[in-house]
């Protein structure tokens, strides 16, 4: 990240956000820069992955483009963050991924649903892969439970270990120690800052989503992305517990703990995400840092993808499309778990990290 | 995704969409109306106080605002925040500013450059002022630290261009004409009442009459050649803090009308910006506070006023007057690492080197006379030893002294700031009274036309300077006088 022009010019707002101070009241990034001088590349980096990109600092610059210092921040800081990304990406060789994300993910997808399919096909007597398979056990008659678990946790255990480094180098460089002794006392805040999305409050009026008039509509749509990904995993817990501790195979009634909680987890991500690309597309296209096909729109499909291929599954998993809906399904997810630290999902991590510095860095400052 | 799509999920937008969208062909298609009760000439924060007050009394306002819709609100744009006098702490104030104490502040600034009941009355309306702002949409920095918060003024949440955007959006939604890259040319008098204006929008002159007219356009800070009258070619040097559309020609047109005048428009509220700023709309970010910590120079290496006669808190504020005084109004601030992370920080970075020679030549100013001003202030120092940035430092036997906080400049790495003046807003108007009504040389008032903001600001602060007092003169006055134009359209 260094030297580079996405930095010099977050730097260059930074330094007039410093010496006028208007925006004090939005976010925590305001109150963390209150506190420094001088600007490092490594300070930059974390100053924009506070930022959550509300643009209440952009409507309320007096500075904003057309003025000649054309001040952006959500813009700038959202280029800077693509670049902590790809800076911090470990192993390293692997972080031009970043660059070429849609290429990837969309190779990704189509790799593990083709790999899926195949071993679907090659692991079952041909001709019985279009015939429903009905009562207990029936998905792993597609697919073994063995490798089903293995390849699952296999590629999210490697994807959280890649993850884990990566962030730890960045929360490094912004300071951090492994076990610094002030994290406990910021880690409560901390975390409720990520849970609430405090810092998408705009001081209690809400965001500017998509003009110079508040919204909330932004901040509602990751709560229910966020929380319908976690009602997912939570599904896929219980199935776990179910299986492996009560022994109780799957596919489990409609009206049993994990249908109930994937049925409501994948409703609510497509909702939240679906939102969120109607948001982005009807947005100010001046304060975003991207167009349709970045980043952003790539990890949106995906979860899409993701959580209506589930629920499909789950409407025909009595007929006979159920063993390639069931493929297409396992295939997403397992590149959702490949894909996981060289997607923009990092940011939640990136972000993260972030919050913790900052309330460490702001407590007993009288806070926000 | 189908527009279908777009409408279920967001009938309500798509709504406000196409009544928006209705809106802005009759503003500005070829039935863009003609005629209105009230017109307000101006949109920074007077001019939409008083059309909203105007249109929620009933009145059909049109509101012309000279700049295109991404400089629209003048000098507002550039404001922090507002004095209001309270009697009970809140989120965003905190103890107590009681009206007496207000007047006392006005008058320590103005001395006898303000009409003490105009005064009383802005003071008694700003009691209720942020009440009816939050009402329509303007934000207040809160919070929970009562250390954090002002006594004297609320700060606006992002600051004045927040706040414009809630009032325009607010005065969108009332149904207020709002036409951007709209100049007035000229007003149209008969029998001493205003009748119409010629208006050029986006180009096209057309006549729009009125029943009343609200004048809140600004002062003349930006009109150069207006400066240059009193000036001369100093005015030309001046950095223009605010927006380049305060050129005061409605002002000029009611004076030439019979309007009386009030302040003096030889004088301006200036301080000492940095010389590499922008010749408009600098801001709040251009200023340089930190003048009073070493020495200042003009372009000939010698040091012409005590830079320890002011350090409080708006040590800033003399600065710019005397930088108009000097040669090529322009005038260097030169100081060493000791003190280097005592300025606020600011738009620049200031200019560094190792030695005071060096730095002479950075800035270009003759090294030889530059190193001998540094050395003979460095041998007038005394009691520096306590130094610091309030500290006893003093110069003895050097002409001008420098009589607070005189430290040796002799840690390199050197720095310095090229400063300029720079005009914040102007002391001149139309006198007014209490109902907001433009006076005529007569003193009889206007029957309808009306004056708001810094237009008429001069009649409260004719002089001095206190923070946050411009926006409650626009706010109050922009109120009152919507209002009175409403009242007399609607009688």
């Amino acid at each position: 990240m260094c030297c580079s022009e996405a930095v010099d010019i977050a730097r260059r707002a930074i330094e007039i956000c410093n010496a006028c101070r208007y925006c004090d009241g939005y976010c925590a990034v305001f109150q963390v820069m209150k506190l420094r001088r001088s600007f490092s590349d490594a300070d930059v980096g974390y100053l924009a992955n506070l930022c959550h990109s509300c643009r209440n600092c952009y409507y309320a610059c007096q500075y904003a483009p057309p003025h000649e210092f054309a001040v952006n921040v959500p813009a700038s800081f959202s280029r800077v963050r693509a670049e902590t990304y790809q800076h911090y990406a470990w192993p390293r060789s692997l972080a031009f991924l970043f660059r070429r994300n849609g290429v990837f993910v969309a190779l990704t997808v189509a790799a593990a649903i083709a790999l899926v399919l195949i071993s679907v096909i090659a692991l079952q007597m041909p001709g019985r892969n279009f015939e429903p398979y009905l009562g207990s056990e029936a998905f792993y008659a597609v697919v073994p439970k063995s490798i089903m678990t293995f390849v699952a946790i296999g590629a999210l255990g490697l994807s959280l270990i890649v993850l884990t480094v990566s962030v730890g180098r960045f929360w490094r460089d912004i300071g951090g120690r492994p076990a610094d002794a002030e994290i406990s006392g910021a880690l409560w805040s901390a975390i409720g800052d990520v849970l609430t999305l405090r810092n998408l409050a705009g001081g209690g009026h809400g965001c500017n989503d998509r003009s110079e008039s508040f919204s909330r509509a932004r901040r509602y749509c990751h709560h229910v992305m966020f929380y319908g990904l976690l009602l997912c995993a939570a599904a896929t817990a219980v199935a776990g517990f179910y299986d492996h501790v009560l022994h109780w195979p799957s596919p489990y009634p409609l009206s049993s703990l994990p249908v109930l909680l994937g049925a409501a987890g994948g409703s609510a991500m497509i909702f939240g995400a679906g939102g969120f690309v109607l948001i982005k597309m009807r947005g100010d296209p001046d304060p975003q840092a991207q167009g349709p096909g970045e980043p952003d729109y790539t990890i949106l499909a995906l979860l899409l993808m993701v959580a209506g291929s589930g629920l499909v599954l789950l409407a025909f998993r009595e007929t006979a499309a159920m063993s390639l809906l069931l493929a297409v399904h396992l295939g997403a997810v397992l590149s959702l778990f490949a894909i996981l630290p060289f997607s923009r999902l990092v940011h939640g991590c990136y972000r993260a990290a972030a919050l913790l510095r900052a309330a460490m860095e702001l407590k007993g400052r009288g806070g926000q | 995704m189908p527009q279908r799509a777009h409408a279920l999920i967001e009938l309500p937008v798509l709504a406000s969409f196409i009544i928006e969208m209705t809106r802005s062909i009759k503003a500005n298609g070829s039935n863009a109306s003609k005629a209105c009760d009230v017109m307000v000439v101006g949109g920074g924060n007077a001019g939409l106080c008083a059309a909203i007050t105007a249109r929620e009394l009933g009145a059909s306002v049109v509101l012309l605002e000279q700049a295109p819709k991404h400089s629209r609100g003048g000098n507002s744009r550039h404001a922090r925040n507002l004095r209001v006098s309270h009697a009970i702490s809140s989120d965003y104030l905190r103890g107590v500013y009681s009206a007496e104490e207000y007047w006392d502040d006005i008058a320590r600034v103005a001395g006898e450059n303000t009409d003490k009941d105009l005064a009383r009355v802005m003071i008694a309306e700003s009691v209720d002022v942020t009440t009816w702002m939050e009402r329509r949409g303007v934000c207040f920095q809160r919070s929970r630290d009562t250390a954090a918060r002002s006594r004297k003024t609320a700060y606006l949440l992002g600051g004045g261009k927040a706040l414009l955007n809630a009032y325009y959006l607010t005065a969108e939604r009332l149904g207020v004409d709002i036409r951007y890259d709209s100049e007035v040319l000229s007003l149209g008098f008969d029998d001493g009442m205003a009748r119409d204006a010629t208006v050029v929008t986006d180009g096209v002159p057309a006549q729009l009459r009125a029943k009343a007219v609200v004048v809140a356009s600004g002062g003349i800070a930006a009109n150069i050649d207006w400066l240059r009258q009193y000036w001369g070619e100093a005015a030309n040097h001046c950095l223009i803090r605010g927006t380049a559309y305060a050129d005061g020609h409605i002002l000029k047109e009611l004076l030439d009308r019979g309007a009386a005048p009030v302040g003096d428009p030889a004088q301006c509220h200036m301080v000492a910006v940095d010389a590499r700023a922008p010749k408009f709309d600098g801001g709040i970010v251009t200023r340089l506070d930190g003048l009073p910590f070493g020495i200042v120079v003009d372009r000939n290496g010698r040091r012409f006023h005590d830079e320890g006669e002011n350090v409080g808190r708006e040590r800033y504020a003399i600065w710019g007057s005397l930088v108009l005084r000097c040669p090529g109004q322009i005038a260097y601030a030169i100081f060493d690492s000791k003190v280097d992370t005592l300025f606020r920080p600011s738009l620049y970075p200031p200019i560094q080197a190792p030695t005071v020679a060096e730095l002479a030549v950075k800035l270009t100013l003759d090294s030889r006379t530059m190193a001998a001003t540094v050395s003979r202030f460095n041998d007038a120092v005394r009691d520096a030893s306590n130094g610091g940035k309030n500290g006893y430092g003093r110069t003895e036997g050097i002409t001008p002294p420098k009589t607070r906080g005189a430290l040796l400049i002799d840690t390199p790495p050197f720095g310095g700031f090229p400063v300029r003046p720079g005009i914040t807003f102007s002391y001149f108007g139309v006198r007014v009274d209490q109902r907001a009504r433009v006076l005529m040389a007569n003193d009889r008032p206007s029957a309808n036309v009306f004056a708001a903001g810094l237009s008429m600001a001069a009649n409260i602060l004719g002089r001095g300077y206190l923070a946050g007092m411009g926006m409650t003169i626009g706010t109050t006055f922009g109120r009152t006088a919507g209002r009175e134009a409403a009242q007399y359209v609607l009688q």
